[in-house]
C-alpha cells in the first residue's frame, strides 16, 4: 500500500514539473519540429543545427527587447501523421507561440493547417512547394518555391547542357517531387524541348532498375529526378550500372552528404539546384559557414543556412512587431523586406514566399561545386 | 529486345531473393499452419548483423569472396538464433491454442522487431558497405549482367539446392516432412518434434537473412523497416506458389520478381505494388491452393 502510494506521489510531483516549470515571461518560446530522424534525417538535423546557431547568437547579443529565445524541438521521424501530432503538442502543451519546421513539403504541410487553425505564425525553412504557404496567412517561408526551381533546372538543361530531350523520375508520394517535376516539365516544353518519359517510383523503393531500363531505351540528354537523397544516390548508382551516361538532374532535395555515402562516383557529372553554395565569395556566407564550422565541425548545406535564416527573419520580425501575439509577429513577418540573409536577401511576397535567387551546382568526387546562379 | 532482356534479368535477380523469402514462409506454414508475419523483420535483421560484421572486418578494403561469406554467414547465424528464440518464446507457448491467436502473436512480433529497430538502430537509413563493387562481367550489345546479379542468383540458387537436399535427402528432412504431415503421429513414431520445429525456424530464419544480405548488395541502404514491404510481397509470392510447397515459393518468388519488373518496364510504376496483390486475388479465385499447392478442404 505504501509503495503504491510512493508512484501516486512521484507521479503528480512529475506532472507538476512539468506543467508548471516551463512558462517564462522572459522567454519567447519557439517550437521547432524536424525530421532528426528516418529518411531525411540530415535535413532536420542540419536545420535544427542552424536554428540553434542563430537562437545562440541572438541570445548571446542579449536577445530580443531584453527577452531570451528558446527553442522547443521535436523529431517528426520524416512522417506526415508524427508532424501533425508534435506541432499540436507544441501549441497545446507547450505554449510555443512560433514554430519552425519542416524541409520536406508533405510534414510542412501536414503541420500548416494546424498552425493556421490556432493563429501561430509558422515559417518553413524550406518547403518548396508552393501549396505550403497556401494554407493560411500565418504560414511563410524563407526560401523559394518550386516553380522557379524547376524554371531554373530546366532552363539550365537547356542553355548550358544543351539537352534537347528529357526524362522524369519523380516520386509519386512526395508533394515536392510532384510539383518539382511538373514545374519542369511544363517549362521544359515551352522552350521546345521534348520529354520522351514520365516514370515514377515511391519514396522507400530500392529497386530502380526497371525504371531506368525503360529509361535507357530512349536515350534522353538528361535525367531529371526530382527527389529526396536517399533514393536518389541508389537510382544514380543503379543508372551507371545499367550504363546510362546521361547527366541526372535534380533539386534541393538532394542536398545532404548523404547523397554522397549512397551514391559515391556514380554522381559524379550531375546537377541539382539548391539555394546557396558554401563556395559563395560573399563575406557574409563565409563569415557564416566559418561560425558553422566551430561550432559544428562541418560545412554547412543549403537546409542549415536556411534555418539559420528562418531564424534571422523571424527576429527581424518580433523587432519591428507592435506586439509579441500571433497577429502582430504576423504582420511584421508578410511586411519583410530585403532582409540581409545568408541565403541571399529574403523579401516576401503577397504569397508569403521569398522572393531570391538560386544557385546550380555540379557534382564530382562528393563534392557539390557552385556553376552559376539565376536571378528570379 | 534488349529492353525486354535486362528487365528479365533486373527481375530474375529481384525474384531469387523474393524465392528466399518465401521458402522461410513457406517451411513455417508447412510445419506449423501459421503464417509467420515476422519473417520479413528477420530479413532487416539479418541485414544489420551484416552491416555490422562487414563493418568489423573492414569489409569495403577486402571486396573478395571470402569476407562476403563471413558476413553472409554471421548474418545468417545471428538471424537463426533469432529465429529460434522467438519460435521458443513466443510461438511454442502458443502451440495448442487456437490458430489465430499465434496468428495475431506473429503480427506482434513483427511489430516489435520493427520498433525495436527503431530503437536499437535509429530511424535513419544506413548505407550497407560496398563490400562487393558492382562490375559488368557480361556484355551482350547494351544488356549488362554485373557481378552483383551473379552473386545474388548463385547464392540463392545455391541455398535452394541445398534446402531442397535437406528436405528430400536426408533423415533430418524426413522427419520435417513427417511433423509437417501430422505432429501427434510423428511424436508417436519417436521424433522430437519440438526440436524439428526448431530446426525448421532456424533454417528460414538464415534464409531470410540471406535474403537481407542479398538485398543489401544491390540496394546498399539499411532501415529498420526495409522488411515490411519485401516480407509482403514475398509471402505475396509464397501464396502464389501454394505455401506449404517448396518449389511452389522458388516458382512465386521468380515469377513475382519477373512480374514486377515487366509492369514497371512496360507499364507504369504505379501499379508495381498494386500489381503483387492483384496477382494474389487473381490466383486465390482461380487456384485457391496455389500452383503447387493441394487443396484440402478442412476435415470436420
Amino acid at each position: 500500500m505504501q509503495k503504491r502510494f510512493g508512484w501516486v506521489l512521484s507521479l503528480l510531483a512529475l506532472a507538476a514539473i512539468s506543467c508548471g516549470a516551463k512558462i517564462d515571461p522572459n522567454q519567447i518560446r519557439i517550437g521547432e519540429f524536424g525530421s532528426l530522424t528516418g529518411a531525411q534525417a540530415t535535413f532536420g538535423i542540419s536545420t535544427d543545427n542552424g536554428i540553434k546557431l542563430a537562437v545562440d547568437e541572438i541570445n548571446a547579443a542579449g536577445g530580443i527587447n531584453g527577452k531570451t529565445l528558446k527553442v522547443i524541438s521535436y523529431d517528426d521521424e520524416g512522417k506526415p501523421e508524427e508532424a501533425a501530432v508534435v506541432v499540436t503538442k507544441l501549441i497545446t502543451q507547450d505554449k510555443a507561440q512560433f514554430i519552425l519546421g519542416e524541409v520536406a513539403s508533405s510534414l510542412s504541410l501536414a503541420a500548416a493547417p494546424i498552425a493556421q487553425q490556432n493563429k501561430v505564425p509558422l515559417i518553413s525553412p524550406s518547403s518548396t512547394n508552393p501549396k505550403v504557404t497556401q494554407v493560411g496567412d500565418y504560414i511563410f517561408r524563407v526560401c523559394f518555391i518550386d516553380p522557379f526551381q524547376g524554371q531554373v533546372m530546366a532552363d539550365f538543361a537547356m542553355n548550358n547542357l544543351k539537352a534537347k530531350t528529357a526524362v522524369i523520375l519523380r516520386d509519386q508520394k512526395s508533394d515536392y517531387s510532384m510539383g518539382l517535376a511538373d514545374f519542369f516539365v511544363k517549362r521544359f516544353k515551352e522552350k521546345g524541348g521534348t520529354i520522351l518519359l514520365d516514370q515514377s517510383y515511391v519514396a522507400g523503393d530500392i529497386d530502380f532498375k526497371s525504371q531506368l531500363t525503360s529509361i535507357r531505351e530512349q536515350k534522353p540528354d538528361v535525367i531529371f529526378v526530382p527527389g529526396y537523397y536517399t533514393e536518389v544516390g541508389l537510382i544514380a548508382k543503379q543508372a551507371r550500372e545499367l550504363g546510362i551516361m546521361a547527366p541526372l538532374l535534380g533539386g534541393d532535395g538532394w542536398d545532404s552528404s548523404k547523397l554522397y555515402e549512397i551514391g559515391g562516383a556514380a554522381l559524379d557529372g550531375c546537377y541539382f539546384s539548391s539555394h546557396y553554395s558554401p563556395e559563395s565569395k560573399d563575406p557574409k556566407v563565409q563569415d557564416f559557414v566559418k561560425r558553422y564550422q566551430a561550432k559544428y565541425g562541418q560545412v554547412p548545406d543549403a537546409l542549415a543556412t536556411l534555418g539559420y535564416d528562418s531564424v534571422g527573419v523571424l527576429a527581424a520580425a518580433l523587432k519591428s512587431a507592435k506586439s509579441l501575439s500571433g497577429a502582430d509577429v504576423r504582420d511584421a513577418l508578410a511586411a519583410t523586406k530585403n532582409y540581409p540573409g545568408v541565403t541571399g536577401n529574403i523579401s516576401l511576397d503577397a504569397n508569403r514566399d521569398a522572393v531570391k535567387p538560386a544557385v546550380v551546382l555540379k557534382i564530382s568526387g562528393n563534392k557539390a561545386s557552385y556553376v552559376t546562379t539565376v536571378n528570379p | 529486345m534488349e529492353g525486354f532482356l535486362q528487365l528479365l534479368l533486373n527481375g530474375t535477380a529481384l525474384g531469387s531473393i523474393y524465392a528466399l523469402i518465401a521458402l522461410g514462409y513457406t517451411m513455417v506454414y508447412g510445419i506449423l499452419r501459421l503464417i509467420n508475419f515476422a519473417h520479413g523483420d528477420i530479413v532487416m535483421v539479418g541485414a544489420y548483423a551484416g552491416l555490422f560484421t562487414a563493418l568489423a572486418v573492414n569489409g569495403p578494403a577486402h571486396p573478395d569472396l571470402f569476407h562476403f561469406f563471413i558476413v553472409l554467414l554471421a548474418a545468417m547465424a545471428v538471424s537463426a538464433l533469432l529465429g529460434l528464440f522467438i519460435e521458443r518464446f513466443a510461438y511454442r507457448p502458443l502451440r495448442n491454442f487456437p490458430r489465430l491467436n499465434l496468428l495475431i502473436t506473429a503480427v506482434g512480433v513483427s511489430l516489435l522487431l520493427e520498433n525495436l529497430g527503431q530503437v536499437v538502430f535509429g530511424a535513419t537509413p544506413r548505407v550497407f558497405p560496398d563490400i562487393m563493387p558492382s562490375m559488368n562481367w557480361f556484355q551482350f550489345g547494351q544488356v549488362a549482367i554485373t557481378n552483383q546479379q551473379v552473386t545474388v542468383f548463385g547464392t540463392s540458387l545455391f541455398l535452394m539446392v541445398v534446402l531442397e537436399w535437406i528436405v528430400l535427402k536426408t533423415k533430418l528432412g524426413r522427419a520435417m516432412r513427417a511433423v509437417s504431415y501430422s505432429h501427434e503421429i510423428a511424436s508417436l513414431v519417436g521424433i522430437p518434434t519440438d526440436k524439428i520445429i526448431s530446426f525448421t525456424f532456424a533454417v528460414g530464419s538464415a534464409l531470410a537473412a540471406a535474403a537481407g544480405i542479398l538485398v543489401c548488395i544491390s540496394y546498399p541502404k539499411v532501415d529498420p523497416l526495409m522488411g515490411v514491404m519485401i516480407g509482403l510481397k514475398a509471402f505475396v509470392a509464397a501464396v502464389l506458389g501454394g505455401i506449404g510447397s517448396i518449389r511452389g515459393a522458388v516458382v512465386g518468388g521468380f515469377l513475382m520478381g519477373i512480374a514486377e519488373s515487366m509492369v514497371v518496364g512496360y507499364g507504369s510504376s504505379t501499379y508495381r505494388d498494386a500489381l503483387a496483390f492483384a496477382i494474389l486475388i487473381l490466383i486465390l479465385l482461380f487456384k485457391p491452393a496455389g500452383l503447387f499447392g493441394k487443396y484440402q478442404p478442412e476435415k470436420v
